[in-house]
């Protein structure tokens, strides 16, 4: 009885089900991996069109290209939503006025809220490491919400923004702790 | 028989507890034909907009196709005959730090990946039906075909 169970399982994995996967060259350039794992096989795709195939009782690495990416998946590929894009804004010096190239990015912004479908804008605050990361924290946060004002009063939706704080976390130019870096102190304005 | 076992296969996989549920993850930015998202056991229509919540089954019918945005810009898209289930997520904005896991039960799905794979890569894991992938900082896709349609 529990043979026949087991042997039916089985049956019904063998009879049902193929899986494919399919690393894609990465559009930002970024070094690109995927580890497929099976019942203890593993493959590691790590080439532009490298493909692991599963069939009944065994996973192999099979080849493909982008013809044929096209050809099967091209339905899937073009249901992907538009890439993020960011914007960053910088601030006179000791103000938190915007420098005027910044204020420029507004009309760019703006035509991205018309282009994308339910639009979302990240307002998102950087420090420098001058500082705890605790008090960069609120600082870059601050910083967030003076842009966020600023880009509602500039007539972008207000329900449409959220505003966060990555605080020193992410420079622009990586820096010892304490260095004072006038491009790391800024807003990056990410719509999606 | 053979029919039977697979959709208990289904079940089975899909009825594992999901930590965070009913937490926004993201919305719906591509939305064609059939396109629906079950929640709680209830299943709405799915246009452009919606919210995508932990826990979601996203379906696509014979003509639809989805597009997803998660709150770490990760990108996810669905074909035809597709199911995908947003297992877990989360999503700190100010670490990066979190979890995303999703399984593709039936049909192809693309992904872009997003803050969350570039910050712990260890944090995201695909699934299908019987095979877990691990990812860096990657675009791929899933395809699984031959699984049932309920």
């Amino acid at each position: 009885m529990r043979l026949c169970f087991s042997l039916g399982i089985l049956l019904a994995l063998a009879g049902c089900a193929s899986e494919r996967v399919v690393l894609l060259p990465s559009k930002d350039g970024r070094p690109s991996e995927v580890v497929v794992r099976w019942q203890g096989v593993e493959h590691r795709l790590d080439q532009p069109y490298a493909s692991a195939t599963r069939r009944p009782f065994v996973l192999s690495r099979t080849a493909t290209s982008s013809g044929e990416v096209g050809e099967l998946y091209g339905t899937t590929l073009s249901a992907l939503p538009e890439r993020p894009v960011s914007f960053v804004v910088y601030f006179l010096e000791g103000t938190d006025t915007l420098t005027p190239e910044s204020m420029a990015s507004f009309d760019r912004i703006k035509a991205q809220l018309v282009s994308r479908s339910a639009p979302e804008v990240q307002v998102i605050g950087h420090a420098d490491r001058v500082g705890s990361v605790a008090d960069n924290d609120i600082l870059a946060r601050t910083r967030a919400d003076s842009v966020s004002k600023i880009l509602v009063e500039a007539g972008i939706p207000a329900d449409l923004i959220a505003v966060s704080s990555r605080g020193e976390r992410e420079p622009a130019i990586a820096t010892p702790d304490g260095v004072a870096e006038p491009l790391n102190r800024r807003v990056e304005i990410s719509v999606r | 028989m053979i029919r039977s076992h697979c959709l208990l296969a289904v079940v089975l996989a899909t009825a594992a507890v999901a930590v965070h549920a009913g937490e926004y993850a993201g919305r719906v930015k591509s939305s064609r034909g059939d396109v629906t998202i079950e929640r709680s056991g209830t299943r709405i229509p799915a246009p452009v907009g919606t919210t995508v919540e932990v826990n979601d089954q996203v379906r696509t019918g014979r003509d639809g196709s989805v597009g997803l945005t998660l709150r770490d810009n990760t990108l996810l898209s669905a074909g035809p005959n597709a199911l995908l289930i947003l297992d877990r997520f989360a999503f700190d904005t100010t670490t990066h730090a979190g979890e995303l896991e999703a399984t593709v039960q039936r049909g192809t799905v693309a992904v872009v990946s997003g803050k969350l794979a570039k910050e712990s890569p260890e944090s995201v894991r695909f699934r299908t039906p019987t095979s877990i992938l691990g990812v860096r900082g990657t675009e791929f896709i899933i395809e699984v075909i031959g699984r049932p349609e309920e």
